[in-house]
């Protein structure tokens, strides 16, 4: 890289760091909402791509690790009062417990492909028929917290206003994006991107297959219990009809996958379209006084369709290109 | 505990129900095997035939075993145009690249349901609704015996066509070896068409037999979709007689489950089952052997 780009490349992420830290004081809640919901989906496929787009294995069925993080935390903090710096650790605890099992089901019985994808769906929507029976937990009729009092900051229970969640899930995606792209660099990330590829090679090569696929599975789900803690603590009402529901697992994937599977910044980059697109849409409609149900989904299954017919590799790796970045492939 | 003749009923009406079942997993269960296309938009397939039914029974006044007729013709024809037009370029991309093309169809058939019809469940009202044939102790509700008889013909229509007749003949050398049928002169595109349309239309045969059973909902169609997984996974892929016997194994605990446990309990029973299957015969009930 020659000098000159690379000191283009560094203005670039100085300004989008700037522009993050500054948003809360120059943009509306509407669009502090919207941001936050974007990068909220950003780190959840982030999350889901270490399984997918490092080590090449499917998972239809995150919304399993996303609403048992957000059950965990949410339940000690309304029955016990445990606030969700403690919880959060109940969460990611529970979530790799149970994707390690899962994991270590499917790959010692060498269950890949489609079976695999539908063996994950099926433990979310077990999970989701198990808490709809919880009533511990609230059952079918959702476990409410306490909605956060806007004007003053808790940063010990979690409660504040819109800004604190927005740089929470900020610091969330720098992190996730970091951990990533220090992954990619070493052994681990070597190792699923050969798995990914061929898997027989890999074992030939003397990878413990089994080993590595499951460290995917594993860091995936306990990224993704963060995830379910910010978003128990964000919307403050968990009802497993929705939060393990395939539409959310799907909702997850489409970051990754309209962005770029298996790139860094395309979790980031796809979470951002579907959302501007989406909800932009949605709004521009509200404001002309048209309501439609169903209207922001149906758009993103055009741009799911769209992306997969005329960009299979997502939209990242030609917008790289195009500005001149090579996009980091893992 | 309960009576014998309680749970005699609830066994039967699970047969019943399994035998609409298997028919819906029966077309996902083709369209796998020929095209190895995983249909993830099957259950929006259902729904959309459901809706055809409702709205067929409300402006026409037609019933859902008549409309069935119609609706096979009208879904053959629409399967065949989409696997021809659209889905025959994308047989050659990734399973997981397939899978996400047909979830976005999925998404939006779903959501423009949603649109249409509203989130309200609808129905289809008939005049034997609620009488049964009697046998014995064995009460037999007259919808579930018309569903279940409508899937069975259907089904033995579908067996002859691929037994007996040249296209079926050709399109099961092409689930067999798609190199070998291509290198014989098969036409493989119009053949994976014909086969999504035969799909097609026993899911909407399924549809229109279901409607009178259950209420529909423009969310209904993941849970058939999982559902018809559910069934072809535990018959085995790829397996015609596998599927029809899944679905009744599927029906018959689904009803066991609600009488013995809890209504709500039912797909618990068939996910368990997914998992069991998966993990001990992950080739299915009648499964061919891995090669």
């Amino acid at each position: 890289m020659t000098a000159v780009r690379r000191r283009g490349r560094v203005a670039l992420i100085g300004a989008v760091v700037a522009l993050a830290i500054a948003l809360p004081f120059v943009a509306n809640s509407y669009i502090l909402s919207v941001v936050t919901l974007a990068l909220y989906l950003a780190y959840a496929g982030q999350a889901w791509n270490v399984m997918m787009g490092f080590a090449g294995q499917l998972s239809l069925g995150h919304s399993l690790y996303v609403g048992l993080g957000a059950y965990a935390s949410a339940g000690l903090f309304s029955h016990f009062q445990i606030g969700p710096w403690a919880g959060v650790w109940l969460a990611i605890i529970l979530c790799t417990a149970a994707g390690a099992f899962i994991g270590a089901l499917a790959f010692r019985l060498r269950i890949s492909g489609v079976q695999l994808s539908l063996l994950t769906i099926a433990f979310a929507e077990l999970a989701r028929i198990g808490f709809d029976h919880l009533d511990w937990l609230g059952g079918p009729g959702g476990l409410f917290l306490r909605v956060a009092e806007r004007n003053s900051v808790d940063l010990l229970g979690f409660r504040g206003p819109p800004a604190m969640y927005y740089y929470t899930i900020l610091v969330l995606v720098g992190g996730a994006l970091g951990l990533c792209s220090w992954l990619f660099r070493r052994r681990a990330g070597y190792y699923w991107r050969a798995i990914r590829e061929d898997e027989a090679a890999a074992q030939s090569l003397g990878i413990d297959v089994f080993r590595w696929k499951l460290y995917a599975v594993a860091l995936s789900s306990a990224m993704t219990a963060v995830a379910g803690v910010f978003f128990a603590f964000y919307y403050n009402n968990l009802f497993p009809e929705q939060i393990f529901s395939f539409g959310r697992s799907i909702e997850i994937i489409l970051g990754p996958v309209v962005g770029g599977v298996g790139t860094l910044l395309g979790p980031i980059v796809g979470a951002g379209a579907i959302v501007v697109l989406g909800d932009g849409t949605t709004e521009l409609m509200n404001r002309i006084g048209l309501d439609i149900p169903g209207g922001k989904q149906v758009i993103h299954g055009l741009l799911l369709l769209l992306v997969t017919i005329y960009l299979p590799e997502g939209l990242w790796p030609p917008l790289a290109r195009a500005l001149g970045v090579a996009p980091r492939r893992l | 505990m309960p009576a014998f003749s309680d749970l005699a009923n609830a066994v039967v009406s699970g047969v019943l129900t399994g035998t609409v079942y298997g028919l819906m997993a029966l077309g996902l269960s083709a369209i796998f095997g020929v095209i190895k296309l995983v249909n993830f938009a099957h259950g929006e397939l259902m729904t959309l035939a459901m809706y055809a039914a409702v709205v067929a029974s409300e402006r026409l006044s037609l019933d859902p075993f008549v409309t069935m007729i119609g609706a096979a013709a009208l879904f053959a024809a629409l399967g065949y145009a989409l696997q021809r037009g659209f889905i025959n370029r994308f047989v050659r991309r990734p399973e997981h690249s397939q899978m996400l093309l047909m979830i976005a169809l999925a998404m939006i058939i779903g959501n423009l349901l949603l649109l249409g019809f509203g989130p309200d469940a609808r129905g289809v009202q008939t005049s034997y609704q609620l009488d049964s044939f009697q046998l014995g102790f064995l009460l037999l509700d007259k919808v579930r015996v018309y569903a279940a008889g409508a899937a069975v013909v259907a089904t033995g229509v579908l067996a002859a066509f691929f037994r007996l007749t040249l296209t079926g003949k050709a399109i099961r050398a092409c689930a067999d070896n798609p190199l070998g049928a291509r290198v014989a002169g098969l036409p493989l595109g119009h053949l994976y068409a014909v086969t999504f349309g035969v799909g097609a239309a026993s899911v909407a045969v399924a549809g229109c037999a279901m409607v009178p059973l259950i209420d529909v909902t423009p969310g209904l169609g993941p849970v058939y979709t999982l559902l018809a997984f559910v069934i072809v996974i535990l018959g085995g892929l790829g397996s015609m007689v596998g599927a029809l016997l899944g679905g009744v194994v599927i029906g018959v605990s689904e009803a066991l489950a609600g009488l013995l446990i809890a209504p709500s309990a039912k797909s618990m029973v068939s996910f368990g089952l997914l998992v069991l299957i998966l993990l001990v015969r992950p080739r299915g009930l009648m499964g061919p052997v891995r090669r």
